[in-house]
């Protein structure tokens, strides 16, 4: 079972100071231990933004690879190796920009692995221009006189899209995020995370404070996390109140469960040989 | 033998039965499809060339012809032979001199609504009535056709079929007493042994064979077919066959597969091989190897989407951004689709490359005659891989360790004991992000390492190809399926006293410039051959070898080249 000490890597970190990826680090970290798992059980995917780096700072197996394509890469590795966690970083403008239709169809495919989206608002490492979830009116290097379209709710999305485990954390509350990564990653099926992660560079509207100041949790208001409607009605919710917490968490059966013909034998640990196709020749004779 | 009609009208199919039912025979077949994109209506044709030696392509002209509209008649009536013939429904279908043009076909009328509707049938079995019709007048065995149909339908339908073909062998036997003038006859390789199938379907058996076990793919004519081949298998050879949501998932999921440990396969056709290349590159930077299938159709942009071409060459070579080794095979038969296959999988797992296999729809789509293929000829080579027992874990696995070869060793992700991960970004032994600048060109000499290695292992390989004499007034150089229009070509061109010889490049990248040099030093002409406008491996070859080329011949409307037309311009430049 891996330790904190384990998971260290050489790598120095670059995040900002008071980056909002430092919370979702720990947070993950946390969970691994938590759940007792070994440093090769696990692959961590991620995509290309800040929290593209988190391949470098945990020391687990990981596919760093390009920008919105986390879930079918991540999807990829599942499905010929289902004994492997996976668990997919993204950040908002790479899954909700440049991967968002990858997103829907993971969602619906529901492959049994974890999404874990770091949702600043804002796009960091190209230094600060909108992206699909920064509020309308924001302005930015790209949207100087302010964000045209209003925002996308990937939350309610995932619920539409038949989500199986929709959550939304905060990296300000890294003991309440840890709890949501755990049960994440013990759902049987696809569980995403949206994470409200404040950009302290550059996001002046999406701060700590302002984030502070409005998440409340389902789970203390007596939310049923198997009521979809209520769970979408709730995603609506967007001002001086915003939910965090498990929306929905519903189980049904995985892409896997459907692939009986698989099932048992990781594609991985079939061993490499020719295969007889005797028979498939025999029907074009 | 040429079959048209409307789309929907099961013009295809019916050409394949009549196709299978030479094979059965004993015969040699190639047939050949022309669709167009859309769904009823339109004007489709399935040619069918039979005889006693291989043949290697469609032929230029028709000898009988089996029109299931009027249309089929008016487009191709030139096309026909002096002394062809037309089956054709006399009652639905008014014919004048004036239209037709010809005084030298025959035709024969034969009632094929009437005979359906006595028989209750699906209009669509009309077909099968015309099929008949021609094995009557080929004084062929009408129960080889009936032993295809009966593998081939359900057993009511097949029965309802037979009934269909031998009311019109009947009606034709009863009607037309004197002979047509062409004849099949059943020879000794009459059975069940040798197999008939596309390009496309080869490329699936050799991916089976290879034990490829993850196959993703978005549909896109012509490498469609692909996927309709492996889908209805995934549970017979216990692999995952998905239709993702796009290429650019699929290239994705294939790479993930890969890195996983598993054998994966992606196809598509340029539109979609676009949208691929930039997980390509990834795949090129983090060592995975999956195996790309490009099935070319003409473009730029969507083109004709259900016709020929090989305009996407140089694409091949060249696709998605900065520099690093990959290798690029171009079968030109349905045999060489299988073996290519094969190799495709061990090249990209021992150098830990992408293996991409261009082929074009003409190719893929038509169907040659091979001899069964042999399952064990090219053994499993997975390369540096280190299965789970083998892992002994003294020092820490690093994924993209340095190495005299370039090539690192290849651990599965949850090997006991091994880290293993890699990296988009430029990286380190261990995976991890670089931006160094000496570890960057460390990091790229290590990746082009694996090309010399390739090319050292290809000197093994038939990477070329020469057909003909060694002397010869002329060399053809070609690559891909003009192979079976050439070879056609240079039978004409040796009944005329002209003997050339024929350059086929299976492995265009890396280019095999030793061999196509020391294949080309002694020849007298040369000539290029191409389905494209401007001569890609012309430029190849310079490119490579500084040597120009003396002649091109190039197609670009779509079509294949027909051998009777090429051999004539071969003889115009020679």
């Amino acid at each position: 079972m891996v330790n904190l000490e384990d998971l260290k890597t050489p790598k120095t970190n670059t995040w900002c100071p008071g980056c909002g990826n430092f919370g979702i680090l720990m947070a993950f970290k946390k969970a691994l231990i938590e759940l007792g798992m070994e440093r090769e059980d696990a692959v961590l995917v991620s995509g290309i933004g800040c929290h593209g780096k988190m391949v470098n700072y945990v020391n687990i197996n990981g596919f760093h690879g390009i920008h919105g394509r986390v879930l079918p890469l991540a999807k990829g590795i599942k499905l010929a190796n289902p004994n492997l966690k996976v668990v997919g970083f993204a950040g908002d403008a790479d899954q909700y920009n440049e991967g968002w239709s990858h997103f829907a169809h993971a969602i619906r495919m529901n492959v049994d692995m974890t999404l874990i989206v770091h949702d600043n608002m804002v796009l960091g490492l190209t230094t600060g221009q909108a992206t699909s979830t920064s509020q309308q009116g924001f302005k930015s290097k790209s949207t100087p006189f302010g964000v045209i379209p209003p925002m996308l709710n990937p939350v309610a999305h995932a619920l539409v899209s038949d989500g199986t485990f929709v959550a939304r954390g905060f990296s300000g509350d890294m003991f309440h995020l840890k709890k949501l990564i755990v049960e994440a990653i013990k759902h049987r099926g696809f569980a995403f995370v949206d994470v409200f992660q404040p950009c302290v560079t550059f996001n002046y509207l999406n701060t700590y404070d302002w984030f502070s100041q409005r998440v409340y949790k389902l789970e203390e208001e007596g939310h049923d996390v198997t009521d979809r409607r209520k769970a979408l009605e709730k995603t609506f919710e967007w001002g001086d109140r915003i939910p965090i917490g498990i929306f929905y968490n519903k189980e049904r059966p995985t892409y896997y469960d459907n692939l009986p013909h698989v099932k048992g034998v990781p594609l991985t640990k079939v061993p490499a040989e020719n295969v007889d196709i005797t028979s498939t020749i025999n029907e074009m004779m | 033998m040429l079959v048209g009609g409307e789309a929907g009208a099961g013009i295809s199919r019916s050409g394949f039965l009549f196709a299978k039912t030479c094979l059965r025979g004993g015969l040699y077949v190639f047939g050949a499809n022309d669709y167009q994109s859309l769904i009823r209506g339109g004007h489709n044709f399935y040619t069918v060339r039979a005889n006693n030696e291989m043949v290697y392509s469609q032929a230029d002209t028709v000898d009988l012809l089996l029109a299931l509209n009027k249309e089929t008649i008016l487009f191709h009536k030139d096309e026909l032979v002096a002394g062809a013939g037309i089956v054709y429904d006399g009652d639905q279908i008014e014919l004048t001199d004036e239209e037709l043009e010809r005084d030298d076909i025959k035709l024969y009328s034969v009632p094929l609504r009437s005979i359906v509707k006595e028989l209750e049938g699906p209009q669509i079995m009309e077909n099968t009535v015309a099929l008949g019709a021609a094995i009557a007048l080929l004084d062929y065995e009408l129960e080889l056709l009936n032993s295809v149909l009966r593998d081939t339908f359900k057993p009511k339908v097949a029965e309802q079929n037979i009934e269909a073909a031998k009311k019109g062998y009947n009606y034709t036997k009863e009607n037309y007493k004197d002979k047509f003038g062409y004849e099949l006859q059943k020879t000794d390789l009459a059975g069940k042994n040798r197999v008939f199938l596309t390009g496309n379907e080869a490329i699936c058996l050799g991916a089976l064979n290879a034990g490829c076990k993850f196959y993703a793919a978005y549909p896109m004519t012509p490498a469609t077919p692909l996927l309709h081949f492996l889908a209805p298998l995934e549970k017979e050879y216990k692999m995952v066959v998905i239709q993702a949501e796009n290429e650019i998932a699929a290239v994705n999921m294939v790479a993930g597969a890969s890195y996983a440990g598993v054998r994966s396969m992606t196809a598509t056709s340029g539109g979609g091989f676009c949208l691929m290349s930039e997980g390509l590159g990834m795949v090129g930077m983090t060592e995975t190897s999956p195996v790309i299938v490009l099935v070319q159709r003409p473009g730029p942009s969507t083109g004709l989407p259900t016709y020929t071409a090989q305009g996407d060459l140089r694409f091949a070579i060249h696709a998605s951004q900065g520099e690093f080794p990959r290798v690029l095979i171009a079968p030109g038969d349905v045999e060489e689709s299988f073996y290519s296959t094969l190799e495709a999988f061990n090249l990209a797992e021992k150098f830990q490359i992408p293996a991409l296999i261009i082929s074009d729809k003409y190719l893929a789509e038509s169907h040659g005659t091979a001899e069964p293929f042999d399952q064990n000829r090219i053994g499993i080579d997975c390369g540096k891989l280190i299965t789970e027992t083998e892992y002994t874990g003294e020092e820490e696995y690093k994924r993209h360790k340095f190495t005299e070869d370039g090539i690192s060793p290849r651990a599965m992700p949850g090997t006991k004991g091994a880290i293993v991960r890699t990296n988009a970004d430029e990286h380190n032994e261990l995976g991890y992000t670089t931006e160094d600048p000496v570890l960057t060109t460390k990091m790229n000499d290590k990746r082009f390492k694996k090309l010399d290695a390739l090319n050292k292992e290809l000197e093994n390989y038939e990477t070329v190809k020469l057909y003909g004499p060694e002397k010869a007034d002329a060399t053809i150089i070609g690559w891909g399926s003009t192979k079976g229009p050439i070879r056609e070509a240079m039978k004409l061109l040796k009944e005329e006293d002209v003997t050339v010889n024929f350059l086929q490049v299976v492995y265009l990248h890396p280019f095999p410039a030793g061999k196509v040099q020391g294949m080309l030093q002694s020849a007298k002409k040369t000539i290029v051959v191409e389905n494209n406008k401007t001569s890609q491996l012309t430029s190849l070859i310079r490119e490579h070898l500084l040597k120009t080329i003396d002649h091109k011949i190039l197609k670009y409307d779509g079509r294949p080249f027909n051998p009777e037309a090429l051999s004539k311009s071969i003889k115009e430049v020679l």
